[in-house]
């Protein structure tokens, strides 16, 4: 075939959330050729969903607040596998993130003060877990993600960055020593495909929580940049850890806020009892989401389910009153009479715990920079590629993500990465540029899909797939059942590495991309079950039958899954925060 | 079974769009357009259309079902459907790259022509800069906009003057700066409002509030807007 055209920058961002755009911003602020490639307009990418808000210790409700205890709070809910000194990173950069997304334009919602105002959310304290309940995400009303991404767009729309919208990224591009020098890429509107050269990749693609049957996430949310990571060979890091949102609206699978538990809704079971003070007597319907989702599948389980099938749990808001339901949460409200026909106001919401987010992703430093460990076990930078926001696994979520820290993760390691690529830019980067067999090889799995014949449909290879994903690897797990589920894993590889494109045009061939698409879903699919299967403890949202424990012997660890063979080691959690004492692994209680 | 009529329009195949006709057994429920074309889709993969959040809050999935725009994923057919008969066409005015997928360029342009981004020319403090309640309510029914583009297809003085004159969306966010306390351009800003098109050829149709999914009113906006360069002149 001929040769791809190409296109060169300093710095190319795969992804256009949050993550993508605030990276982008701080490149393209710095005068570097910077190009986001989104396959969909920026502003529709998946942070537009995120409601609640975003944790930061800005003392706005409290002004003592102190981002060591946010760290301390995050370490607790990470179940001690959250490197400790990514963790103080982000909190303790945190609030001049945030105020300078305020200063962007982003519409908090405010105090009588005139300062942002902030919600209590799951699992945040005061004072090391000794004060009490905390009020620590800032919120602009319960559209913060949307809120936040429409300024970064905006930010970026200011500074010029170059957006390559509705094109897609299908594979990384490898030279001969190894490095990431960019990636191919297809302009959907026309069908053309171009390598776009890169000094620095950055991965920004955001999650995968379509791997699962019931999911709060996009349809777009399909693990493009965990996929391109695995088929060049890249390891990935606790991929096994996947957070269960407790409350999606059952049925529909849409969000329903953390923060309605924050403005004082709570959980009920069928007999009315709010069963929550059961399972966490302190922090009640505001323990982890982990724990929190656990109790909500006992109850169903044990009998105390709702509804004719006894298959969810209600949330109770109508005692908030109309006035602070509208004014707090009006996006709630909505959703809610659209897709559960109940209004808030005088009604429960059915809900029940829902595939949310990926904690595991892409390892990386603090930087961005992305990582992959050598045979002697040492961390091992891989050159040109970085990661930040959902794809990437820094780590600072470990087995388990507090509400609201997710915006702060991204809009924090956006930004490092960023500002790392500007210095290691001016520094100089010197790479050897891909030969054409280079940049054949990451064509090969794009040709062979353009040249395919027969093969099964997308769209049953894709059920199937969630739904082996949503019955073997759901919230709580089994050994022998999921080795059940990689054996069904494993007959599909062929299956959808084959699957049907009848559709071969050129013109915004969506058909293409949900193939493409598939493939990227299963990779993230294989790799969770494989490494859910080899971690032999419970820790966080990863909770066996058949281990029931937390084993800090054997796995206070990340693990790390190699895609070459696909085997299964662990690599080292960090323990030294630079400038506070370690926070030692207790038992996690709510 | 629901009738269903999609507008097709491959340009690499067909030398004029058509209405294809397909029949869809919901099953009896309720659903939202979006799930019948996820349906048909798995079929026929060759349908075409944008989606993303599925929940109303990323607007890839603006369409024109039964006469009407709005999002196909939080349109239950109990709203739209008539007589069985569920007619799906892209949004109005725009040009079509396929089936319902619109060329939003000229609809983004307008956008970026407002500047949608906070201006302020003081020294950024070590904090948040402080609003009160009162001024942070005056952004509520504007920041919300998800620029869907339902509004400005909508709007028959768009469909004339899709150049020069803003629409409803791009207005609505103009004002969303101008009404914002911590935006300090509030005079650059109406000047370059300022002439026969940008603002002023808003008939007052309302078609933009009919259709708008997220209940946002562009018509009152554009009458601030009205109002400030009004009182500007004199």
């Amino acid at each position: 075939m001929s040769a791809l055209r190409t296109i060169s920058f300093d710095g190319v961002i795969v992804g256009g959330g949050g993550a993508g755009m605030r990276a982008a911003l701080q490149l393209a602020q710095s005068g570097y050729k910077t190009a986001v490639i989104s396959k969909v307009f920026p502003t529709r990418s998946h942070t537009v969903s995120a409601q609640g808000g975003i944790t930061c210790a800005i003392a706005s409700d409290d002004p003592n607040d102190d981002w060591r205890w946010h760290m301390y709070d995050t370490v607790k809910g990470s179940d001690y596998i959250g490197d400790q000194d990514a963790i103080e990173y982000m909190c303790s950069v945190g609030p001049e993130a945030v105020f300078e997304l305020e200063h962007m334009g982003l519409p908090f919602s405010r105090t009588e003060e005139g300062r942002i105002y902030q919600r209590p959310f799951g699992g945040q304290s005061k004072n090391f877990g000794e004060g009490g309940q905390a009020a620590r995400t800032c919120a602009a009303a319960d559209r913060t993600g949307h809120a936040l991404l429409h300024t970064l767009y905006q930010g970026n729309m200011k500074n010029n960055t170059v957006f390559f919208n509705e094109w897609y990224a299908t594979d990384i591009v490898k030279n001969q020593d190894g490095a990431v020098v960019g990636v191919i890429a297809i302009c959907m509107e026309t069908g053309e495909t171009v390598y776009v050269k890169s000094k620095a990749t950055v991965f920004a693609t955001g999650g995968a929580g379509r791997i699962y049957a019931s999911t709060t996430n996009a349809h777009i949310n399909t693990g493009d940049g965990i996929g391109m990571a695995l088929r060049a060979g890249f390891p990935v890091q606790d991929i096994e850890m996947w957070q269960f949102h407790p409350t999606g609206i059952a049925g529909a699978g849409t969000l329903v806020t953390e923060g309605c538990r924050g403005e004082g809704g709570y959980l009920i079971n069928k007999d009315g009892e709010r069963f929550m003070e059961r399972y966490a007597p302190n922090a009640k319907d505001l323990a982890g989401r982990d724990v929190v989702a656990r109790s909500m599948v006992l109850e169903i389980i044990e009998g105390r389910g709702c509804g004719p099938e006894g298959d969810h749990v209600y949330l109770k808001l109508d005692h908030l009153g109309e006035e602070v339901l509208e004014s707090r949460l009006p996006g709630i409200c909505e959703l809610s009479r659209t897709f559960a026909h109940a209004d808030p106001v005088k009604e429960p919401i059915p809900v029940v715990p829902t595939c949310h987010y990926m904690m595991g992703g892409i390892p990386t430093n603090v930087h961005g920079q992305a990582l992959t460990v050598d045979a002697a076990g040492n961390d091992q930078i891989i050159p040109g590629l970085y990661a930040c926001g959902e794809v990437a696994c820094v780590s600072v979520h470990g087995a388990n993500r507090l509400g609201g820290n997710s915006l702060l993760d991204l809009v924090v390691f956006g930004r490092a990465s960023g500002l790392f690529i500007e210095k290691a830019l001016r520094e100089g980067v010197e790479m050897r540029d891909a030969s054409e067999t280079d940049v054949e090889q990451a064509m090969a799995r794009l040709d062979k899909l353009n040249a395919s014949s027969g093969g099964e449909n997308v769209a049953d290879l894709r059920k199937e797939l969630q739904n082996t994903m949503q019955n073997h690897f759901g919230v709580f797990r089994n050994g022998e059942f999921m080795q059940e589920g990689i054996r069904k894993l494993s007959d599909l590889r062929g299956r959808i590495e084959n699957a049907k494109l009848d559709d071969k045009s050129m013109v915004y061939n969506t058909a293409r991309i949900e193939a493409l698409e598939l493939h990227n879903l299963f990779e993230v699919a294989e790799a969770t079950a494989i490494t859910a299967e080899a971690r032999n403890e419970s820790r966080g949202a990863h909770a066996r039958d058949d281990f029931k424990d937390r084993d800090d012997e054997n796995w206070l660890c990340h693990s790390m899954y190699y895609p070459a063979d696909k085997s299964v080691g662990k690599r080292s959690v960090n323990f030294e925060p630079k400038t506070v004492d370690t926070f030692q692994p207790k038992a996690r209680t709510y | 079974m629901l009738q269903v009529s999609i507008y097709r329009y491959n340009p690499e195949q067909d030398s004029q769009p058509y209405m294809q006709d397909i029949q869809v057994d919901t099953g009896g429920k309720d659903l939202m357009v979006l799930d019948v074309l996820e349906m048909i889709k798995s079929q026929d993969t060759t349908v075409t259309y944008r989606r993303s959040c599925r929940e109303g809050v990323c607007g890839s999935d603006g369409l024109n079902m039964n006469g009407k725009n709005g999002l196909a994923c939080i349109t239950p057919l109990s709203e739209t459907v008539k007589n069985n008969k569920l007619v799906i066409r892209p949004l109005p005015g725009l040009p079509v790259i396929r089936d319902l997928i619109v060329d939003m360029t000229m609809f983004y342009t307008q956008y970026e022509k407002v500047q949608p981004y906070l201006q302020n020319d003081t020294p950024a403090p070590a904090i948040e800069r402080l609003q009160s309640p009162e001024d942070r309510a005056k952004l509520d029914g504007l920041y919300e906009c998800i620029l869907c583009a339902c509004c400005s297809t909508a709007c028959p003085s768009f469909w004339w003057n899709p150049e020069r004159f803003i629409g409803p969306s791009g207005l609505l966010q103009a004002y969303r700066f101008l009404a914002d306390t911590r935006d300090t351009a509030t005079t650059e800003r109406l000047a370059q409002l300022d002439d026969p098109f940008s603002v002023f050829r808003c008939h007052g149709i309302q078609n933009c509030v009919n259709v708008c999914p997220k209940g946002l009113n562009p018509t009152r906006a554009i009458g601030h807007i009205r109002n400030m360069l009004l009182s500007r002149a004199t």
